[in-house]
């Protein structure tokens, strides 16, 4: 794996970058990206994983244009562009999956494929939804996890200062695109349908952050898309069930056959 | 020394228990702990306090704005202005201290309300423009990372509707207006007095301190070392920017209270003083500090000290101590008001009379004793060469 810096629209982009095969673009969640996690590191035996971290997070740049989504999403695409990548499998976990649908609204030209894995963006009506904003560090990592046990490692890593800076700059990040309105962006949902490569949507059975019931609804706007439920799973399948997502991420995108 | 009656409004039946089940008196409390019969009695009763202040010889009375908490029970504080504009001497001024601006959904429509009560009163307005707490950021649904930029605007554009002939186009990026032309024109000139109420930020600090503002900066919330960093502060701002400040754009705001002797006001005013700090005011840092509400250095600093509002059970000598708040006999508090000025340089004096669970007698008391005992003996008091501290 290399990590570089790409300039897209004046914004340092930073990015890990690894593996052999087809390009898969792997979008970060609210948490940040710049991780090389157990799943990168698998998916990079059968892709080429190009992994960015989002403008106004972690190491790359906040640039003057960075105010809502839609800037996330033109930026997706232009780095797409820039790197002259085609076929490419494009994945998003959370507000990353947020920022893949947006893009994939925009132009599906480059994709072979999508996939969201828990997405926010979308609002029903009527579903209670935590505050994450008001949740502490701590209940923010428990409600990640079903498995609580994966919550209490990750808790019992103390950050490095570094680390505890890219954090906070992460939730700026956050509460830049999902503050208001919460999460979602009311003219998503009626272009879905402008999706015309296969997608697969992932969610947890259990996930706290956004109900399952949103996997359905997902499921109902994108023609033709698969979707599959983990149980006993919160909201980051990629790393609480981690074998069983790349297994199907792998078997998704064979058997679309690009 | 220039005195004003400041009232915050609290819910002050608020069962003191809710903190056993809910984290904060703000944003989430529900609001079944409010009950309308008990609301009513109180509001009237606070606006009987703010006319008394006014009679009482006070320069003028304060209001302000906060929302969905039991802290402080005013969500529109021009209609509390409207409300008292009619009814308290012509001697006196009303300032509202302030409009929270990047949480309010047109500012246009606050440049209206403050002309409308500039007129109604013949400029006895003070304003003021303030960011609002973190707390109304999660309140009001308002994105805190546009907090600073939205303030800045929202304010050009107000004291260009105030001062600049209508109609003209104001071309923001939040707000965009074809047509700007206040009817009414606001009645002061060039227009209402501005005051900043602030924490102490260093951007505060030189945005009021500018050569073409030359607002009051009004501290608040803060210990005496803190108000004696932020005035040196705006001091040297002004001379960098090249001229003298003087000690009337400065102030504070204290909580006070006066009773016979210092034993009896200690008793009287501590379960009211400690209720305030320890109820009303609870509030855990995610609420606080929303992320982007201050610059990633200032929060990273916030965080960090974690000495905010949000920490254990505070006491009033710890209060006394620390200067966040103003306890004794008559001369007592003379003494350490004039003392808080010569080391402070101001001579504003946002007096918060009324606190917490504090009932209308004792306020009453305190307000009688404060107008006839203490303002008198330190009316001519004014700041002669203020001791040089580390400026904030």
């Amino acid at each position: 794996m290399k990590e570089e810096f790409i300039t897209i629209n004046g914004c340092r982009i930073f990015l890990q970058r690894g593996g052999e095969g087809p390009p898969l673009l792997w979008l970060h969640g609210a948490g940040g990206g710049g991780r090389w996690t157990p799943a990168l590191q698998r998916l990079a035996r059968r892709f080429d994983v190009i992994a960015p971290e989002h403008p106004g997070f972690g190491r790359s740049d906040t640039p003057a244009w960075f105010d809502n989504i839609h800037d996330v999403a033109y930026c997706v695409l232009d780095l797409l562009r820039a790197l002259d990548l085609r076929g490419v499998h494009m994945v998003g976990a959370s507000l990353g999956g947020w920022v893949a649908a947006e893009a994939a609204v925009r132009s599906t030209d480059r994709l072979a494929s999508l996939t969201l894995i828990g997405p926010a963006g979308l609002h029903m009506k009527g579903v209670p939804r935590p505050d994450t904003f008001l949740w502490t560090d701590e209940e923010a990592t428990r409600a990640l996890f079903h498995d609580q046990s994966l919550a209490d490692a990750m808790l019992a890593v103390e950050p490095d200062e570094a680390e505890q800076d890219r954090r906070l700059k992460n939730r700026f990040a956050t509460a830049r695109l999902a503050w208001a309105p919460r999460w979602f962006d009311p003219h998503l949902e009626k272009w879905l349908h402008r999706i015309d490569v296969p997608t697969l949507v992932a969610w947890g059975a259990e996930d706290r952050y956004l109900p399952q019931v949103y996997a359905a609804h997902w499921g109902g706007r994108i023609p033709g898309s698969e979707v599959h439920v983990f149980p006993d799973c919160g909201h980051s399948p990629q790393s609480e069930k981690m074998d069983a997502f790349c297994t199907l991420l792998e078997d998704f995108t064979a058997r679309i056959g690009r | 020394m220039r005195f004003f009656f400041f009232h915050l409004m609290p819910y002050a039946p608020l069962d003191p228990d809710y903190d056993k089940i809910h984290r904060s008196s703000w944003v989430t409390l529900p609001n079944d702990y409010y009950d309308p019969e008990l609301g009513a009695e109180l509001y009237n009763r606070y606006l009987d306090e703010l006319e008394y202040a006014a009679e009482l010889g006070f320069e003028g009375i304060g209001v302000n704005e906060h929302h969905q908490n039991a802290y402080g029970l005013m969500p529109c504080p021009n209609v509390f202005a409207g409300m008292l504009a009619r009814r308290i001497p012509a001697t006196a001024k009303i300032a509202i201290l302030g409009r929270a601006l990047p949480v309010l959904a047109n500012p246009l429509s606050v440049a209206e309300e403050f002309a409308v009560l500039d007129n109604v009163t013949r400029g006895r307005i003070i304003t003021g423009f303030v960011r609002g707490i973190g707390a109304e950021y999660h309140s009001l649904a308002v994105n805190p990372t546009e907090s600073h930029a939205r303030f800045h605007e929202a304010h050009d554009l107000i004291v260009q509707a105030w001062t600049k002939p209508g109609p003209f186009t104001f071309e923001g990026k939040y707000y965009h207006f074809p047509h700007v032309n206040l009817w009414p024109r606001v009645y002061q000139e060039p227009h209402p007095p501005i005051w900043i109420p602030s924490q102490g930020s260093r951007e505060t600090i030189e945005f009021a301190a500018a050569p073409d503002r030359r607002y009051v900066y009004l501290q608040t919330a803060a210990p005496a070392a803190t108000l004696f960093r932020t005035m040196q502060g705006y001091r040297d701002e002004a001379l960098r920017q090249g001229y003298q400040s003087s000690p009337d754009q400065l102030g504070w705001s204290i909580k006070i209270y006066v009773a016979e002797t210092d034993e009896a006001a200690r008793r009287e005013a501590r379960p009211h003083i400690e209720s305030f700090a320890n109820k009303f005011l609870r509030m855990p840092q995610e609420m606080l500090l929303p992320p982007g509400y201050t610059s990633l250095a200032s929060m990273k600093g916030l965080i960090n000290s974690r000495k905010t509002i949000t920490g254990g059970y505070r006491t009033m000598e710890q209060m006394l101590e620390q200067g966040t708040f103003i306890c004794g006999s008559p001369q007592t508090v003379i003494e350490l008001l004039a003392e808080y000025q010569r080391r402070g340089g101001f001579n504003l004096v946002m007096a918060g009379l009324h606190f917490g669970t504090l009932p209308h007698e004792l306020t009453r008391k305190n307000l009688e004793l404060f107008a006839r005992e203490v303002m008198p003996a330190l009316k001519g008091a004014v700041p002669g060469e203020v001791p040089r501290v580390a400026a904030a």
